[in-house]
Formats: structure tokens, C-alpha cells, sequence
């Protein structure tokens, strides 16, 4: 997995709260039993004018103009700024894929769901909660801003704005020492492969009804 | 050991979790160990191959149980599926499983359905079990007293080579439905209601624990309506304790325990749920009598109201963030403020998902559609079961002639309109009564509007044209 330390980068605005996992990546390109290309199909239905399909080129779309991403200021934005319940809905890792593949490193909320926070650490991606306030602070200094950027420290756990000001943000140790060192959560838990068996053996004890099959 | 009187209380979700973890990290999470495996055909491709790459294997064959779902045709099936995408999706399903040696139930055989259907129904999903699946409505097994939970690709990947997870332990809230629904009041409508509630991030960070007597009075189809709905509550899991209802509904099923092992079982499944005196993190009551047939008038499950009610008007509301959400709301969804909801036309009925798919919810649909006709205005009724063996059942109880002389169609197991992977789908514009779980703007297909309701309202909608309550349709 790629690793993540620190970024400094421009900042996109996506102001509205519970932003889905369906409007981040609709599901006729979960068809693709690839793992990349999704970026060029996030936020799909609000980005383009015209409906689209996974053999349908987008070059060949009418971009809505109106929308964030397609604004030249915001094209090369790497932090995505939204608000409460970031990437509810589906279980789809796509979404975490779709937003990586275009160009964002992570997104900073108030809150996110669950399975969608989960996810983005395995992609390297990473999902920044800060309090509500603080989240509106920022949209402010954005709009008042041209160029706005952040930095986002992840071994020291901060967003750090323009001005100075620096938001603390808690993440988990283990996830946060995967993330910066960009390391294999499936090969981690291979070394414990020991442990798994003792725990099996135990189990067929304890509850050998679920060792039937 | 301590004995039983030293033994601090613990909720359900505490019992299952210490049951289940193999190793403690000591930040808070634990490597966790999963006992089911449930896979579809969407979020798995990417996790075998990731397997391949490395050159791994998985780690218990038996643990898995795989269907296709998402993207099966919900007509004639014979000349398997045409669409091309769909189809290298379904067929990479297949050879993943035969190269792997999963169990599969292919679109031909009679067991093939909602991947949330056929779990419980084959007594792959039983009590206590940590259950998990690349989908986020995981959460419906939870009904068994099982922790079940969705999980992303790259964790569909962990589980299978590792029969483990790495996950945090969450924090539990309780919400007690007391005293009983009114008749013509079904689960969906208790479980809208509680979203209705507690808003669509309510139970983010929480496992819920649904409890109170308006629950442990539904029938396992119930509660698993209930619990798949708690993700649409923000919460990854939802909770049931276990009791007769649960054992009897487990017992002499495919993938059950049998013999000795079923006594060992049913004894450990009565000991499945929170002690007296178990602390909660947070308690949310709701009073039974009072929940109404509920009906989604937005773009999230959170805007919902009773069927008498009238949509909301933006302009009374003082927080500008909310106010401009249910402004987006209303022109995505084509609708006036203060409409009254029972004046609302629709144009197509979907009755199936993982939601409410069963039998229970056929039977609760065709008791309003008995005798009757489906609207001209509506284009489109369907009913598409959530299993071969539901659809069977149907078939066995005449159920599908109910539909047919109605004017609804009777399709084939799948998730077909729920999010429209398949050739069902709504048009841009399109209204749809449908029970699915889902009224994201687009879900049902580009453009297209869903309101979430009951089985028996979807056909209640599809008789008249537009909204009513099936308490006042006789
Ligand atoms: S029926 Fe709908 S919600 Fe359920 S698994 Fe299928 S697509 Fe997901």
C-alpha cells in the first residue's frame, strides 16, 4: 500500500452533508472487475450533463460546468473539504478507488461512515475529522481564499491552515502506523497465523457447531 | 474463572465481540475472528485477485458461502445474461469460486437470491456468529443476534486469507421500541421511523441494539427488515437479542447445526442477550403506539414522515446547511413544499431488496393487491422475490396469480431495481413507491425518484396511483 505522511494541497469544496457513496461512484461502473480507472467517473452524475456507462468514453460527455471539480480553480485539488456523514451508504471500496484514482490524497469532514472510513486506509487515502466549527472555518476561508491550501500532517496528527493554525485529529495508532509506513494489513495478520490457529482450536471446543461444514 | 456472580453485565454486542477476539492490539482494536463469509459478485473480483497476486489462498473454504445478485436478470434466464459487463462480472464470480473451491449457488439453482436472503435462509447465518460480506446491508443478519457487519474489498480480501479482521470495537446504543405497532403498521415502518429519529448519522460509531416489545413481537423477517436498515442509521451493525422466535426459525435448516451439536447450540443461543443491568452508551426510546406508515420524501433515508403528513417547506427551517439540503431535496425529487404526502402520483412500484423480499413481505403485498387492479397511470408494478426458494413459496401459496391478475409483474430473485445494476431501473424523472432501503439521488437510475415504504404500502400506491394508508384501504 502506498504510504502517507504529509500533504500540502489546493482544497475542494463539496458543501453538503451525507455525500453517498452512490453519488461518489454510481454503480454501473462497479461492473469493472478492475481495481483502477474509476476517477475519471467520480461524482459522475453530477459532474457530467449527460448519463454515462462504463463503455461510453467520457471524452465524449458533456461536463456540467457548474460543478466543483470542473471549475479549472479546483482541478488539481488534492483535499476535498465536505460536511457530516462523508461516504455513507454503500459498502463500495470504489468510492475510496474513484476519489484516489482522480487526484485526491484525502478528505477532510465532520464526520464519515463507518465502512467508508475503514476503507480509505487501505488505498493510502486519508479520511480527517475534525469538529463541526472547525469544518466551517474552513469553507469560510476557502470561499475568501483563491488557491486555497491545507497541510495535513499525519504523524502529527494536524491540519494545519494558511494562517498557522493548526486542528488536531485523532486516528487509531495501528491504522495510522499501517498508513505512514504503507504497510500490508493482510501480511501483518499472516504473522499472527499462530494465534488464529490457537483461537480455531479453542473454538471447536468451545462452539464445534461451527466447524461442520 | 470468575463465577457467574462476578461477572460484570455485558450487552449482546460486548458477548460476541469477546467471543470473537483472537488477538488485542492494544490501541483499541483487535484482530477479530469472522465466521461467515458471505460473497457476491461486486465487491469480490479485486479481492481474489489481490489474492492471486500474492499468492495467497484462502484460509477456510467452508466459511465462505457466494451467489451472484446484484447483477442477475429478473426475466427469462435461459439464455443466461445478455448484457455483456454484467455477465464477465458473474463469470469472474464463478471461476474465482471454482478455483478457490467456494461453495457458489449459480443462477440457475433454485438457492439462488439476495446474498441477505439466502444467508439466514439456509442457516448459514446463526446466532452468535460473527457474520461479514463486501456489502454494506451486512447488517440484517444481525437480527439473529449475530454480529454482522459490511466491509470494503480490501477487508473482503483480509477475511479470505486470513478468516480475520482488524476492527475497533464500537461503542452500543440501545434503542427500545416500546408497546406495540397499530395494525397496518410493519417493521419498515418502525425501522423508518427510528431513522426518522436519530437522523442518517445518528449511529455512526455505534452498534445498535434494537429492543422493547415492538420488536421481539416480529417475526425473524421483521427484525432482519429492521436490522438491515440500521446502516441506514449510520450504524455498521444492528442487533437482535436471540429468543424462541430466533432458535425455532434456525432450526432444520441446510447449514444448521444437527444433532448433539444443535442442543450444545440452542443452549449457548439462549445465553445471547444483554444482561440485566448492561450499560449502553446511549438509549433512544420510541413509543410503538405511536409510529404511522412512514413515507420517504427526500433524497436520505432521515427525510421521512408519517403518510398523513405533508412535505416539509424549507423555509421554516432556521439551519441554513439543512435548509439548502432539503432544497436540493425537494427540486431533485420534483416535489412542493407542504404537498400533502397521500397527493403524491407515482409511476412505477418496486416490492423486493434485501429489505423486504420475503416471504412475509410478498404475503403482506398481496393481501392489498387481492381483487384489485394496478393503477393505468402506473407503468410499471414489480415484485421480485429474494430468493428461488421465496419465489417458490410464493408460487406454492398462489401468491404470484395475486400479482399477475393485479397487472404487477413476477420476476426472478435478485436485486434488480434496488440499485438498478441489472436492466431494471427507473427513467430520469420517474416516481417509484418502492421497499428497497435506498433513496440516494440516481439509486434506482439516473434521474429516477424513490419513496422507501412498506410492502403493503408500495402496493397500496400501486393500486391507487399515488400514496395512501393501507390502514384506511379496505
Ligand atoms: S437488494 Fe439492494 S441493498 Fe440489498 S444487497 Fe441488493 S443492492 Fe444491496
Amino acid at each position: 500500500m502506498r504510504a502517507f505522511t504529509s500533504v500540502t494541497a489546493k482544497v475542494a469544496p463539496l458543501d453538503r452533508p451525507n455525500v453517498d457513496t452512490d453519488a461518489i461512484i454510481p454503480k454501473q461502473y462497479l461492473k469493472s472487475i478492475k481495481r483502477t480507472g474509476f476517477g475519471q467517473y467520480l461524482f459522475d452524475s453530477w459532474r457530467y450533463l449527460d448519463p454515462g456507462e462504463l463503455d461510453v468514453p467520457v471524452a465524449s460527455r458533456r461536463p456540467n460546468p457548474d460543478f466543483v471539480l470542473n471549475q479549472p480553480a479546483f482541478r488539481d485539488a488534492q483535499i476535498l473539504l465536505s460536511r457530516e456523514n462523508f461516504g455513507c451508504g454503500s459498502s463500495r471500496e470504489h468510492a475510496v478507488w474513484a476519489l484516489d484514482d482522480f487526484g485526491f490524497r484525502a478528505v477532510i469532514a465532520s464526520s464519515f461512515a463507518d465502512i467508508f472510513y475503514n476503507n480509505s486506509f487501505k488505498t493510502g487515502f486519508l479520511p480527517v475529522a475534525l469538529p463541526a466549527e472547525v469544518i466551517e472555518s474552513l469553507f469560510e476561508e476557502l470561499a475568501a481564499t483563491p488557491g486555497y491550501q491545507l497541510t495535513i500532517d499525519l504523524p502529527e496528527q494536524v491540519v494545519i491552515t494558511p494562517g498557522g493554525l493548526r486542528h488536531r485529529f485523532d486516528v487509531d495508532d495501528f491504522r495510522k502506523d499501517c498508513l505512514v509506513r504503507g504497510l500490508d494489513e493482510i501480511g501483518l495478520t499472516l504473522q499472527a497465523g499462530d494465534a488464529i490457529r490457537a483461537y480455531e482450536a479453542r473454538r471447536r471446543e468451545e462452539a464445534p457447531w461451527l466447524f461442520t461444514a | 474463572m470468575a463465577s457467574a456472580a462476578h461477572t460484570p453485565a455485558r450487552t449482546l454486542y460486548e458477548k460476541i465481540w469477546d467471543e470473537h477476539v483472537v488477538q488485542d492490539k492494544g490501541d483499541g482494536s483487535c484482530l477479530i475472528y469472522i465466521d461467515r463469509h458471505l460473497v457476491h459478485e461486486v465487491t469480490s473480483p479485486q479481492a481474489f485477485d489481490g489474492l492471486r497476486l500474492n499468492g495467497r489462498k484462502p484460509w477456510s473454504i467452508s466459511a465462505n458461502l457466494a451467489v451472484a445478485d446484484h447483477n442477475v436478470p429478473t426475466t427469462n434466464r435461459s439464455s443466461g445474461i445478455t448484457d455483456p459487463i454484467s455477465r464477465t462480472q458473474v463469470e469472474a464470480l464463478e471461476s474465482n469460486c471454482v478455483e478457490s473451491g467456494i461453495t457458489l449457488f449459480k443462477m440457475s439453482d433454485l438457492r439462488q437470491g439476495i446474498v441477505h436472503v439466502i444467508g439466514p435462509e439456509q442457516g448459514a447465518t446463526l446466532p452468535g456468529m460473527t457474520v461479514v460480506c463486501g456489502d454494506s446491508h451486512t447488517s440484517t443478519h444481525g437480527a439473529f443476534g449475530a454480529l454482522a457487519f459490511g466491509i470494503g474489498t480490501s477487508e473482503v480480501e483480509h477475511v479470505l486469507a486470513t478468516q480475520c479482521l482488524i476492527a475497533k470495537k464500537t461503542k452500543t446504543l440501545r434503542i427500545v421500541v416500546r408497546g406495540r405497532v397499530g395494525p397496518g403498521v410493519t417493521a419498515k415502518d418502525i425501522v423508518l421511523a427510528i431513522i426518522g429519529r436519530i437522523g442518517t448519522a445518528g449511529g455512526n460509531g455505534y452498534s445498535i441494539e434494537f429492543a422493547g416489545e415492538a420488536i421481539t413481537a416480529l417475526s425473524m423477517e421483521g427484525r432482519m427488515t429492521v436490522c438491515n436498515m440500521a446502516i441506514e442509521g449510520g450504524a455498521r451493525a444492528g442487533l437482535i437479542a436471540v429468543d424462541q422466535t430466533t432458535i425455532a426459525y434456525c432450526k432444520g435448516r441446510p447449514f444448521s447445526p444437527k444433532g448433539d451439536h444443535w442442543d450444545q447450540a440452542a443452549a449457548h443461543w439462549q445465553t445471547l442477550h444483554s444482561d440485566e443491568g448492561a450499560l449502553f452508551d446511549k438509549e433512544v426510546v420510541l413509543d410503538a403506539a405511536e409510529i404511522q406508515p412512514q413515507v420517504t420524501w427526500g433524497t436520505s433515508p432521515e427525510m421521512v414522515l408519517p403518510v398523513s403528513a405533508s412535505v416539509p417547506d424549507p423555509a421554516k427551517v432556521g439551519d441554513a446547511v439543512k435548509r439548502s439540503g432539503m432544497e436540493k431535496a425537494l427540486a431533485y425529487m420534483g416535489l412542493q413544499a407542504n404537498q400533502p404526502i397521500e397527493q403524491i402520483r407515482i409511476d412505477k412500484v418496486f416490492i423486493g431488496s434485501c429489505t423486504n423480499s420475503r416471504i412475509e413481505d410478498l404475503r403482506a403485498a398481496a393481501v392489498i393487491v387481492r381483487g384489485r387492479t394496478k393503477a393505468a397511470s402506473v407503468k410499471l408494478a414489480l415484485v421480485v422475490p429474494g430468493s428461488g426458494l421465496v419465489k417458490a413459496q410464493a408460487e406454492k401459496e398462489g401468491l404470484h396469480t395475486i400479482f399477475l391478475n393485479a397487472g404487477f409483474e413476477w420476476r426472478e430473485p435478485g436485486c434488480s431495481m434496488c440499485l438498478a445494476m441489472n436492466a431494471d431501473r427507473l427513467e430520469p424523472g420517474e416516481r417509484c413507491a418502492s421497499t428497497s432501503n435506498r433513496n440516494f439521488e440516481g439509486r434506482q437510475g439516473q434521474g429516477g425518484r424513490t419513496h422507501l415504504v412498506s410492502p403493503a404500502m408500495a402496493a397500496a400506491a400501486g393500486i391507487a396511483g399515488h400514496f395512501v394508508d393501507v390502514r384506511s384501504f379496505a
